[in-house]
């Protein structure tokens, strides 16, 4: 047991932090009014490596373990979600399933793209009446000849204005369910894939969230992502690894809460004195500090048993459900301990307010991470008795 | 054009420093440790130099092992090479020995321009870098804010800003220069850099492999001694002016003629 960071991740975390804070952060409030895609931000980013932090070297990424991955998103989140949103899509929806499931044509094809900044993707497997119940997608794909025809609407897409390079789910087989689904690589330059309906949304306003619509849209037969039928399994491990992403998002988003609550509390005076010297005060920050700690510390322990090579599903679910609960109360108790201050807009903690809810819901909201959760653990208790 | 930087290791200047109870020093422990500012634009300068005219960028430092970190941040910045020199006998040892080890390294590398940072943050003498422009019997040039090299590496013209004014001098290469802040901005460490830095090598050499005397560079030789080190008297409160707008600007306008006397 080591609770150290190794000499790589503190330069790691101080690089990201440095970028955060002086990149990031002094324009987040200004991106989230204006709600407009952070274009030179992301350009950067891309230049020091942020798009393709797991990447190999061999496909121009950094080649980062996925504990050092959660540290950079933890800052960048920090600074701003709505950026980091459109980092972590990137890399763990995006970049991860190319290179876990793809072969060496699409890895070398589309990965050097992403790494640079050159294109950026987005994870299309959510439709209108599919949510929760991810598995029962119904846009189609059949073949012609060389081509996939791919026909269905995809909605809340990260990124989807912005992103040329897009994983879409869509149903091969016949059989219902995950058995019938593959995963493709669609480039927004296909003929018959279009930006439907862009969302207006409570947070994370700087990422663009769209429909995305497919109308005979012709994919290479190449373009297939792993094996035929098997992309029910392909978009479900590729969850697992966003959900430590958004982990880490929420982790940052309740920091960068209890950060401005105790700058605030220090210096905000009433009844003669600072608001930080009363208990009510101080028991709000001392849980936001403990939960804070230990929703990280259930998301390494999610990187860790993921760098070990094996299932971190129930791992990876604790700790985006701990954490994004964790970002929601933390920012509550922000706004709280501001006061009216708290509700408008000229403190940030008004801003991760709204960003925290979608920690709660994307990537898998809070009940599917129990419901997720629960399968493990009966399973491991019971085993196939059951 | 082979380039060699200095880099020191400080604390970080944003945490509280304790001294310790003797007044020897600082405490170490818990203390988290940063690379010199200066020397990040040293650094950075010499990147530049390098990728205008090809060669390697040399990272050196005199210090302890935990110095590395801040070497693997140049290095992560894109150094080519890094150099830690450290002996038992450097504990407690002056600038001059500092310059003087440095110099003997220096000497032992092939060497085109030395960039330093003007001073380090944790004791601010600004010694080191002239120093070793004596030891190494080279021109220097201190405190730049602008470095322009002729196209055939050879010379430079610099500017260092004096007191009401810009002082432009020509300088021969090779040369020692010391950088002010505002030089340049230094570029963040790529995370791709940092993996690479992890994989390079950082040598580490003793004073005996330099062929220095331990003896000549010892706290007991030095020219200089740390006699005290003591915290910077307590500020005391401010006062407060009270009252409506009208009373508050009379009472410090009262203030300002009769205590304060400025007016």
């Amino acid at each position: 047991m080591d609770f150290q960071l190794t000499d790589e991740h503190r330069l790691i975390q101080a690089t990201a932090r440095e970028f955060a804070t002086k990149d990031i952060l002094p324009r987040a409030a200004a991106l989230d009014q204006a709600g407009t895609f952070p274009a030179e931000i992301i350009q950067r980013a891309a230049a020091l490596g942020f798009l393709g932090i797991s990447v190999p070297e061999q496909y121009g990424g950094a080649g980062i373990d996925a504990i050092g991955n959660v540290i950079i998103q933890e800052e960048l989140a920090r600074a701003s979600a709505g950026v980091q949103t459109i980092v972590t899509v990137n890399n763990a929806l995006v970049c991860d399933p190319i290179l876990r499931f793809g072969t060496d044509l699409q890895r070398q094809g589309y990965l050097p793209a992403l790494v640079s900044g050159k294109s950026l993707g987005c994870y299309c497997l959510t439709e209108p009446s599919s949510g929760s119940d991810a598995m029962s997608l119904q846009s189609t794909a059949r073949l012609d000849g060389e081509s996939w025809i791919l026909n269905g609407t995809k909605s809340f897409v990260t990124s989807g204005v912005e992103a040329d390079i897009c994983i879409v789910y869509a149903r091969t087989g016949t059989e219902p369910g995950a058995r019938g689904i593959s995963a493709f690589i669609v480039e927004k330059r296909f003929p018959g894939i279009s930006v439907g309906k862009v969302e207006k949304k409570l947070g994370i306003k700087c990422s663009s969230t769209a429909e995305i619509a497919l109308t005979d849209c012709r994919v290479p037969r190449g373009n297939v992502l792993g094996n035929l039928n098997q992309g029910g399994r392909i978009a479900l491990a590729t969850l697992d690894g966003g959900r430590i992403g958004i982990a880490a998002q929420a982790i940052g988003i309740a920091r960068a809460a209890l950060e401005e609550s105790l700058a605030y509390a220090a210096a905000r005076r009433q009844f003669g004195q600072p608001i930080a010297e009363f208990q009510a005060i101080q028991w709000s920050l001392a849980d936001m500090a403990t939960r804070i700690d230990a929703a990280r510390l259930l998301t390494y322990r999610a990187a860790y048993v993921r760098q070990q090579g094996v299932r971190y599903t129930r791992e990876a679910a604790m700790a985006k459900l701990l954490a994004s609960e964790t970002a929601m109360w933390a920012a509550h108790k922000g706004v709280q301990i501001h006061g009216g201050y708290g509700y408008i807009q000229d403190y940030p903690v008004e801003r991760y307010f709204r960003d925290a809810k979608i920690t709660e819901i994307y990537e898998g909201t809070s009940e599917v991470q129990r419901l997720v959760i629960a399968r493990q653990v009966l399973e491991a208790a019971l085993g196939s008795a059951r | 054009m082979n380039i060699v930087v200095c880099v020191k290791q400080v604390p970080d200047t944003e945490a509280p420093i304790r001294i310790r109870p003797d007044g020897g020093g600082i405490e170490e422990s818990g203390l988290n440790l940063i690379v010199n500012y200066y020397d990040e634009h040293a650094t950075e300068a010499g990147l530049r130099l390098r990728e205008r005219f090809g060669g390697t960028v040399t990272l050196l430092g005199v210090q302890p092992e935990r110095a590395k970190e801040a070497l693997r941040t140049g290095l992560a910045m894109g150094a080519d090479e890094a150099i830690l020199v450290w002996d038992p006998a450097l504990v407690g040892a002056d600038h001059l020995s500092v310059a003087r080890v440095l110099a003997a390294t220096i000497r032992t590398l092939p060497h085109d321009v030395v960039i330093c940072g003007k001073l380090s943050t944790d004791d601010n003498a600004g010694i080191v870098g002239a120093a070793l422009a004596e030891y190494l019997d080279l021109p220097q040039a201190t405190a730049i804010a602008k470095l322009e090299v002729d196209s055939t590496g050879s010379s430079a013209v610099v500017h260092r800003e004096v007191e009401g004014g810009v002082e432009v001098l020509g300088i021969r290469l090779p040369a020692v220069l010391t950088v002010e802040r505002n030089l340049n901005e230094p570029r963040y460490p790529s995370l791709p850099g940092i993996m690479k830095a992890k994989r390079k090598e950082i040598k580490v050499m003793t004073l005996a492999a330099l062929g220095l005397n331990p003896e000549e560079i010892k706290q007991a030789s030095a020219r200089t001694r740390m006699v005290k080190l003591a915290a910077p008297p307590k500020r005391k409160a401010g006062r407060m002016v009270e009252g409506d707008a009208d009373g508050a600007v009379a009472a410090l306008i009262a203030f300002l003629k009769d205590e304060a006397k400025v007016l």
